[in-house]
């Protein structure tokens, strides 16, 4: 097989829960392409579909919820493995962050133990060993190496959050999937911890999926930025353009959510998205954004636009879209 | 003096420490702020600084070590009626809008309750409609019967906020009362808050330690630094020039600003229990560490003098500072 640009693709993915009988749709077809060493963020409110696809990635879905399409890391399908192999491309491929340091962590284990526990489970280094790389992958993310004699309580939260990106590049994977890994901390700390990434990136060529509501951090942190609504890519291009130009009115939306100080444009005018993202078992017809979006008009309500070029590189699911081949006045 | 011109709220040489393994925290080490009605303050700090426990203080949660609040111009009260009394004006709303909310209370008894333990006079189904209409759930009859769980996060914080005006206080304190919600909402309460203000003439006062919220509703900002306002003023002037190397720092580092070196701070975590001597911020200010306090000839001062001016630093205070902003 012929070496892969992407290392990973995901192709026409959908979850779909079932809780009690119900089917309630969370991610309705994303396609995406990482290349190694690449960060990609990834935008949108709660239930959007964000988390759901992050977590179809690692195959961490709840048992009984529907997931098709294809997850390919380097071309191997990771819907498909079996649970041998998945539990080894787990930790040495991909690994995930999570937003509750607080409550990730074993509050009764040694954080040192807890990260030594993932190395032991992933190769057959000895104790010696594995108690090295436990010092080292601290040291890695800024910690002394003695705080792994530390129990998570005696670590403050950006601390903790430290030791979860430790544990998660235990086994030196190659992409990293970043939930809200910084949402709970203050600036001074998420800026600590986003510079920490970003020097692991350049060392290690990680690939990072940043995923976060946030526009003007990814803006900053990563190469392009995918922007999702109602389980569906909305937009997605190079970081920057779609952060300052944003062709799709839900990014545009998002982005004026977080006010740039110093620009009197924000002072005094708070803006946000009206209204409530769609329930997904109940999507408004046509462009499930149309109810809420300032530039609606009438043909939004029955075409669902899928994503059309949109510039260089760029592609929005808007029929204002400069590529959209529904001609708006 | 009592009346009209009192500031609605002052907090004077406030000292709150707790006990703990190992000696006391000293959460609030010696702090001065006074509010307006209709005035939105934001205090603005990291984990830890002091200015939830500040805030605590303020709602007569906690009692001053040293120091007194006065409220209104009268001190408030240590004893159960005053108490009672401040928190029907003085009214908190806290993060994380489904923790506040007993999941098994609907709406309108949420809102009602208030009205009913500080015996609020008049038709409480009336206040109830009027407060939840007022937080911008309309139609408010609709939202009676609901539960917490039946509502988004978004109508849950407003929920929150309508059992606190439904009592209309002349002060509301807020802890980050966005941070846990959507980009999409945050706008929307924000616009709420600024909309209670110009209806009610409440004095707000945000506890955050989100620079942006700031610029989007504050009319002044104090900046609070290890139990210690460090910097204060119109949110304007300290937003755009900020003065102590503190506020230059923390504004660094939020991405919203554009065109600013970032300047991340290392070193332990500010820890209340050893309270650095000298200037608090000594230890991780990049004044001192860039060799600029000692250039001045002012690092011994930074080492062993407690700045107690405002903003509270040696080098600002300094004339020869003046390359400060470079």
């Amino acid at each position: 097989m012929s070496t892969e640009e992407h290392f990973l693709r995901v192709r026409d993915l959908h979850v779909t829960y079932a809780p009690r009988g119900a089917a309630v749709p969370a991610v309705r077809g994303v396609d995406l392409d990482l290349h190694p060493g690449e960060t990609l963020g990834l935008a949108g409110e709660s239930g959007c579909g964000k988390s759901s696809m992050a977590a179809a990635l690692l195959r961490l879905l709840p048992k009984g919820t529907k997931v098709t399409g294809e997850v390919l890391l380097d071309g191997e399908d990771v819907l498909k493995m079996r649970p041998g192999r998945l539990r080894a491309v787990r930790w040495t491929d991909l690994a995930i962050v999570f937003q509750g340091a607080l409550h990730t962590l074993n509050p009764v284990q040694r954080v040192g133990d807890q990260i030594g526990e993932a190395i032991r489970l992933h190769s057959k280094d000895g104790r010696g060993k594995v108690s090295t790389r436990v010092g080292e992958l601290l040291e890695l993310v800024g910690l002394p190496a003695r705080r792994a004699r530390d129990y998570p309580h005696e670590l403050s939260g950006g601390q903790r959050q430290r030791v979860l990106i430790g544990l998660a590049l235990a086994c030196e994977p190659r992409l990293l999937v970043a939930d809200e890994p910084t949402t709970a901390l203050d600036v001074m700390v998420q800026a600590q911890v986003l510079r920490l990434l970003e020097e692991l990136q350049r060392e290690f060529g990680l690939g990072i999926i940043f995923i976060t509501h946030d526009l003007s951090t990814l803006a900053e942190l990563s190469d392009r930025i995918a922007v999702m609504y109602a389980g569906r890519i909305v937009e997605q291009g190079p970081a920057e353009q779609v952060f300052t130009h944003a062709a799709h009115p839900y990014t545009r939306a998002l982005g004026a959510a977080f006010p740039i100080i110093g620009d009197p444009a924000f002072r005094m005018t708070p803006a946000g998205v009206p209204g409530d993202p769609p329930d997904p078992r109940y999507l408004p017809s046509g462009c499930p954004f149309h109810p809420r979006c300032a530039s609606a008009i009438d043909i939004c309500k029955s075409i669902d636009v899928e994503l059309w070029p949109a510039g260089e590189a760029r592609e929005a699911a808007c029929v204002h879209a400069s590529g959209a081949p529904v001609a708006t006045a | 003096m009592t009346g009209d011109d009192a500031p609605l709220l002052e907090v004077r040489g406030v000292h709150v420490g707790y006990d703990v393994k190992g000696g006391v925290a000293r959460a609030v080490d010696g702090v001065d702020l006074s509010m307006k009605s209709g005035e939105i303050v934001a205090l603005v700090g990291e984990s830890g600084c002091g200015k939830t426990t500040l805030a605590r203080t303020i709602m007569g949660l906690r009692v001053p070590d040293e120091g007194e609040i006065r409220f209104r111009g009268e001190t408030l009260g240590r004893d159960r009626r005053s108490l009672r009394e401040h928190r029907q004006h003085a009214q908190m709303i806290f993060q994380d809008p489904t923790g506040a909310l007993n999941a098994r209370q609907t709406i309108y008894e949420a809102v009602a309750e208030g009205v009913r333990i500080q015996g609020v006079e008049g038709n409480e189904e009336q206040l109830v409609a009027d407060a939840l209409a007022r937080s911008g759930l309309r139609p408010p009859e609709s939202f009676f019967t609901r539960y917490p769980y039946e509502i988004s996060g978004g109508q849950r914080q407003r929920v929150v906020i309508a059992g606190a005006m439904v009592l209309n206080p002349s002060l509301l304190v807020a802890d980050e009362p966005v941070s846990a919600l959507d980009a999409s909402v945050r706008g929307e309460i924000l616009a709420l808050m600024l909309k209670l203000v110009r209806d009610t003439g409440v004095g707000i006062l945000v506890v955050t330690h989100d620079l942006g919220l700031a610029w989007n509703v504050a009319d002044r900002v104090a900046v609070m630094y290890l139990g210690r306002i460090v910097e204060e003023g119109p949110t304007e002037e300290l937003l755009t020039s900020p003065r102590h190397p503190y506020t230059r720092a923390l504004l660094s580092v939020v991405p919203e600003v554009a065109e600013m070196e970032q300047q991340i701070l290392t070193g332990e975590a500010p820890d209340p229990t050893r309270i650095p001597p000298g200037c608090r911020f000594h230890p991780r200010c990049p004044v001192v560490e860039s060799g600029e306090a000692e250039r001045l000839g002012i690092l011994e001062r930074c080492r062993g003098e407690d700045p107690l001016m405002l903003p509270a630093c040696h080098a600002v205070a300094q004339p020869a500072a003046a390359g400060e902003t470079a």
